[in-house]
């Protein structure tokens, strides 16, 4: 049965995680990510899943990786400094199509930053971590209730598509407390991975066209061989004069996501567009202001919209490029240094102006602040 | 020659292996075979996992379910894999430069959980693959590519470091004692608890070619005048056993509780707080 509750923003997110089928936590302990290991330490071993507090977040993703070749459904939380740490393996887990599951929950940094206050400047760093060419995908809900369902969102996107996926959202969501209707178990819609047909002949890997390979489970006979190093379809190393096949292996890793992404990746909120002049983009805790602030320009009697990707990465540039078309000028309302406006400056052209409502302080943005951008985007004549 | 061992365990598509004439990392993996075909293990409840270097390509020969993970974090991911299903073998191959610097922490942290994986660890004192780099194994003095005036940085007994860890299976095998190395091995998987087996081994290519050692035979025949048992050890002086490398068991003990076990008994805690 659903029920309302209240809740923090990581504690949604662990127990929607375990209500996904999420069966194994490795972490290391982070401010301000720390509670949903916690969490998790408390609610798994009941459920016969697996907690472990690894030695760092090397080991935490290593493991994550591990235990999701076995079948289990895994995830890691931490927050900037740890995830800097991820990236290493958090590559393996793309170049071997691992399902799985990370959280950063963002901090103000760079590097130890400022441990308890917000930020949003992990965007970036969530597209392009670790090296080499790859797809990232990248959720970035915007309140405790949306926590809990990207998260479900999260852990589907990660079995269906094979591969890992990442959850960003600030501080501030992490440790607030909000009413959410949690829904009923029965009625999740929760994704497994596919199994493989049969054991004969299993080829862990499939390159051909965009069709993602079941992946078959260590353990189970398969016999699977999986390596970090450019591989065939076997798992077995390719050879550096196969030039092809150096190259199909990245081909896939784009093309299962794009192939897919605006029937089914893709997720964004555009309120107020259609008659949109000022177009406020922004994400998280951020972009709640930013609602506000579209909504009291609206009454001031300003054409203002918001446009807010709930699919972080990859960005939806096409479904943002058609709904800026008439603004004469977008806003980028974020906790960085302009990290989103990178993104919007893309999708505009040479009559569109663009602006950034932007602070990097530790605060968070107010509704009257981005509300002032607004008003003078607005005077803006194109 | 192609022998029944070879069909059953190695992928014949991925030979021949990678290893330079001479290298010890073909002893390890033929005593590695031996052992786990002597012991019948389930080849299909038995995953190998392994970390990056010369030594870490032993899994893509090995017809198993088999990790070739990321430089240093075989542990970390073999770790994963034992406590999501604790009932399958989990064998960790590594090197020295992978478990014992890049990977040094995983190895400790094992050790201390002491979780039921084998991890046997192919030590020739350098960086093969890289070219010849020092290792945090290699002999104080020695040559190495980037210890051109004589190797400075003291070396890690790697049986002492995960002893004194909490690892309740420590040994030490050479390529020159093959025999007795699968033996250990033999112990290493069967031990229920962290099991560690030091392979002293060669790597003529370059450590020897930089120190002078020989070729592979002469370096192999080196050994005979090194190697110490630990029972010979015991009645040596500290200067008697000085450029001497001691072989044999140095812990195997059932005194510790296993990692899995470990969880087993929280995971019953947990149900029974929910239960009253």
């Amino acid at each position: 049965m659903s029920s309302y509750q209240i809740m923090t923003g990581n504690e949604a997110c662990a127990r929607a995680a375990i209500a996904s089928g999420m069966r194994f936590f490795a972490g290391y302990p982070i401010t301000p990510a720390t509670e949903i290991a916690e969490l998790c330490s408390e609610l798994l071993p009941q459920v016969d899943g697996v907690f472990m507090q690894m030695e760092d977040e090397l080991a935490s993703m290593g493991a994550v990786i591990g235990a999701s070749v076995t079948g289990k459904k895994a995830m890691t939380a931490t927050s900037g400094p740890g995830f800097s740490l991820m990236q290493e393996n958090l590559g393996y887990a793309h170049m071997n199509e691992i399902p799985c599951v990370i959280v950063d929950v963002m901090r103000k940094g760079p590097s130890g930053g400022s441990a308890t206050l917000p930020a949003q400047a992990d965007i970036m760093q969530t597209k392009w971590g670790t090296h080499g060419d790859f797809r990232s995908l990248v959720l970035a809900p915007n309140s405790v209730e949306e926590i809990y369902h990207e998260t479900i969102r999260a852990f589907n996107l990660a079995e269906k598509y094979r591969q890992p996926v990442i959850m960003i959202y600030d501080a501030v969501l992490a440790h607030m407390s909000e009413k959410i209707l949690v829904p009923d178990p029965e009625e999740l819609e929760i994704i497994d991975r596919a199994k493989p047909e049969s054991r004969e002949n299993y080829l862990p890997f499939h390159y051909d066209d965009s069709k993602v390979q079941p992946l078959g489970s260590f353990g189970q006979g398969y016999r699977i061989h999986l390596s970090g190093l450019t591989h065939d379809e076997t798992g077995f190393p390719v050879s550096n004069q196969n030039t092809t096949g150096l190259q199909i292996l990245i081909h896939h890793l784009f093309d299962k996501i794009d192939d897919n992404y605006d029937e089914d990746i893709k997720k964004y909120e555009a309120y107020c567009c259609d008659d949109a002049d000022v177009l406020v983009v922004s994400i998280g805790i951020t972009s709640r202001s930013a609602k506000s602030a579209v909504r009291q320009a609206r009454a001031m009697g300003i054409k203002a919209g918001l446009f807010r990707p709930i699919t972080m990465w990859p960005f939806p540039h096409k479904d943002f490029s058609r709904i800026n078309l008439h603004a004469k000028a977008v806003v980028t309302a974020e906790m960085n240094n302009g990290q989103l406006n990178q993104v919007a400056i893309e999708d505009i052209d040479r009559s569109q102006k663009l602006y950034v409502k932007n602070l990097y302080d530790g605060n968070q943005i107010r509704d009257v602040d981005i509300l002032n951008t607004i008003i003078e985007a607005n005077k803006y004549e194109g | 020659m192609k022998d029944n061992l070879y069909e059953k365990y190695l992928v014949d598509s991925a030979m021949p292996t990678m290893w330079c004439p001479g290298c010890g990392n073909g002893i390890v993996l033929q005593s590695i075979i031996r052992a786990v075909d002597e012991l019948g293990l389930d080849q299909d409840r038995t995953v190998f996992v392994s970390g990056i270097g010369c030594s870490s390509r032993a899994v893509n020969y090995l017809n198993f379910d088999c990790m070739h993970t990321n430089h240093g974090r075989a542990i970390a991911f073999a770790t994963g894999i034992k406590m999501s299903d604790p009932d399958l073998k989990v064998i960790v191959l590594t090197g020295d430069g992978d478990c014992a610097s890049i990977g040094g922490n995983h190895l400790i942290h094992a050790c201390r959980r002491n979780i039921d994986l084998t991890v046997i660890c192919m030590n020739n004192s350098n960086y093969g693959m890289t070219g010849g780099q020092f290792s945090p194994t290699t002999p104080l003095g020695s040559q190495t590519k980037t210890s051109v005036y004589g190797s400075y940085e003291p070396p890690f007994d790697l049986c002492e470091l995960t002893a004194s860890a909490g690892a309740t299976y420590v040994a030490r095998a050479a390529t020159y004692l093959p025999v007795q190395m699968k033996e250990m091995i033999k112990k290493a998987i069967m031990h229920h608890g962290l099991s560690f087996v030091d392979c002293a081994s060669d790597c003529p290519s370059l450590f020897g070619r930089l120190n002078r050692r020989g070729d592979a035979g002469q370096m192999m025949l080196g050994w005979k005048d090194r190697l110490v048992s630990v029972k010979q050890a015991e009645t040596m002086s500290r200067e008697d056993l000085e450029g001497k490398v001691v072989w044999g068991e140095f812990v195997n003990s059932s005194e510790r509780i296993e990692y899995t076990d470990v969880y087993r008994q929280n995971i019953a805690r947990a149900k029974e707080s929910v239960n009253g």
